[in-house]
């Protein structure tokens, strides 16, 4: 037994091919993006040594902490957002709609399948303004409130916003059954319990539901924000990072300083702090969650 | 303590005595409640139904209006006959058939060679038995939370010396290697189903080790194979950041970028062809959906979790 299942040729043979590529493709670009850093340049015009400029200029740079600002803000709200949702329509689905949720389940799915750039492209028809009235600014022509009809894609707030709905609308569907599964999986006696107790609605909700879909709620948190963090589709194909720089994450910020301006180094240098800022976030909430579980 | 421990029983129990004897009133007032209650709950799923389908049936409907329909009658109209010609528009001069076979070409190479060596991987990691194993796993877990921006302007260079740039191996090339970590790790975790014993008989009969992965283990993890070519697929197919990076001919383009390209050269002003096009782009991705549909559904939200 142990000599077949501890066969060292096949142990390489099987893992050597994923191993390597992954090592190739990945790995050593990581490498090799650090090493970009402490350096000026682009593969056009060549590279000169810059030490840590790069990093003193990152520090002092408004247009970094202003896209940090961003990225911070879109993916605490959509974060927080796509989990709430997604909580409350596991909880609709349970103990509202009980046996008949599989098609509402279906539908409310339906966004998280459709691709990004097709998704935002919808919600710029939604919105749109000329030549011809989008459904909102029909909707508000329609309800007398003519008025208020606006290009709204080019208002600095009101773009944020429906980048945030937007990325909530489509992504909602997918934690509702995410945490649907955690929470057919609290068993009937406990609720049932609870009830005779007489925990209802709120109550139950608060000090029975919760508590027990702590370790999903977090485990879906942390996909959420890894993925939000690093929003790049949804942003460039609704607003491309305007109107002027307003909805201009760090993604996109490092791809504009990279490609745009052809600043290898300095682009290098922001993928890194957003590198940096994943792991922090990550490990906080890893942190925080253990010791909410101990208290 | 006592009399106070005491106290909410008797209070329970009075409560109890009172409910047997409720006043018509107060019992017609909780039936109220729990009918408003019922009523607000179902209003909510009326709105989330609103919300999600009203979206796609004006995107439905708007593809197949003429163009005029757009200025001349109202949003919510629907078309008054279907106008098939800006599915053709957005085929044949936006190109959307090419993207659709650029994707196809860029992915489903990617998803097999993802699907062989994860499976080969996955089989090592977990059924194997060597030292480093779990540090392996861990190398490959890493790769989950690094930003593909930290490894974009490196392929870049990579691909720019190798002259790969515009050339979809380029996109499958970096597809295998960013479907590598998660996949690697999900078949690890499904091999854990497939019972020790089987593999402790099969080496007593004398099998080799690859005929217990081909004929023992493999048959086992069907499903799981099924699983993560779809999480993979979707991930794949919507990928718009490398192939934004890579290729820059409109002849190579995928469907993201090639939808991008098309919105941005007849978006604002061909509202039908636009509307069509968004439509041919959702189309594959819902066919799969609505045929696996529980598949989909257990398996991208399986991802996560294990992951």
């Amino acid at each position: 037994m142990d000599r077949v299942l501890g066969d060292r040729r096949a142990i390489l043979l099987f893992v050597a091919p994923a191993l390597l590529i992954y090592s190739l493709v990945l790995l050593v670009p990581i490498g090799w993006s650090i090493g970009y850093s402490f350096f000026h340049g682009s593969i056009l015009g060549g590279f000169k040594p810059a030490g840590f400029s790069n990093y003193t200029k990152l520090v002092h740079d408004a247009a970094f902490w202003h896209a940090t600002s961003i990225t911070v803000k879109y993916a605490v709200l959509v974060t927080v957002g796509q989990v709430v949702m997604g909580l409350l329509l596991a909880m609709l689905y349970v103990f509202h709609l009980k046996k008949s949720s599989a098609l509402i389940r279906t539908l409310v799915f339906f966004p998280v399948v459709m691709p990004t750039v097709a998704v935002a492209q919808l919600f710029v028809k939604v919105f749109q303004i000329a030549p011809q009235n989008g459904l909102v600014n029909a909707l508000l022509q329609g309800v007398g409130m003519g008025s208020s009809t606006r290009d709204w894609l080019s208002q600095p707030n009101a773009a944020l916003v429906i980048l945030v709905v937007m990325d909530i609308w489509r992504a909602m569907g997918f934690y509702a059954v995410l945490l649907y599964a955690g929470l057919v999986d609290i068993p009937e006696e406990v609720l049932e319990s609870a009830r005779l107790d007489g925990a209802t609605g709120w109550k139950l909700s608060r000090r029975i539901v919760l508590p027990l879909m702590t370790p999903i709620i977090i485990s879906a948190a942390i996909f959420s924000i890894n993925g939000t963090l690093k929003v790049f589709d949804s942003v460039l194909a609704l607003t491309n990072g305007g109107p002027g720089s307003t909805t201009t994450p760090l993604t996109l910020y490092m791809y504009n300083t990279s490609f745009t301006y052809g600043d290898y180094g300095y682009g290098s240098t922001i993928a890194m702090a957003l590198t940096i800022l994943c792991l922090v976030v990550t490990v906080a909430i890893f942190r925080g969650a253990r010791k909410d579980v101990r208290a | 303590m006592t009399a106070h421990a005491g106290v909410p029983a008797v209070a329970t129990s009075g409560g109890r005595v009172a409910r047997d004897e409720v006043p018509r009133s107060a019992a017609n007032r909780r039936f109220r409640r729990r009918w408003l209650r019922k009523l607000v709950l179902r209003f909510l799923v009326v709105l989330l139904v609103l919300v999600e389908v009203v979206p796609l049936l004006w995107l439905l409907s708007s593809s197949l209006k003429k163009e005029v329909e757009f200025s001349s009658r109202s949003v919510w109209a629907l078309p008054e006959s279907f106008h098939w010609q800006s599915y053709t528009a957005a085929w044949t001069t936006g190109q959307l058939g090419t993207y659709l076979r650029n994707s196809v070409i860029a992915v489903f190479p990617s998803l097999a060679l993802i699907i062989v060596l994860s499976v080969a991987a996955g089989f090592a990691l977990e059924v194997m038995r060597w030292r480093g194993r779990s540090f392996v796993l861990l190398i490959f877990l890493s790769g989950f939370m690094i930003p593909a921006q930290m490894i974009l302007l490196p392929l870049f260079t990579i691909y720019y010396k190798a002259h790969l740039l515009n050339n979809l191996l380029s996109l499958i090339i970096t597809y295998t290697a960013y479907g590598l970590p998660l996949s690697v790790f999900l078949m690890a975790g499904f091999y854990k189903a497939v019972p020790r014993e089987m593999l402790e008989a099969a080496a007593i009969d004398g099998a080799s080790i690859y005929r217990t992965f081909w004929q023992i283990s493999l048959p086992m993890i069907r499903n799981a194979i099924l699983t993560i070519a779809l999480v993979q697929f979707f991930f794949l197919w919507n990928d718009l950041l490398f192939s934004l990076t890579f290729i820059s001919s409109n002849k190579l383009r995928t469907v993201q970028t090639g939808l991008l390209n098309f919105v941005g050269q007849y978006g604002q002003t061909s509202w039908g062809p636009t509307f069509a096009a968004i439509c041919i782009t959702v189309f594959p991705t819902l066919a799969i959906y609505l045929v696996l549909n529980q598949k989909v559904m257990k398996g991208l939200t399986g991802g996560a979790v294990k992951g």
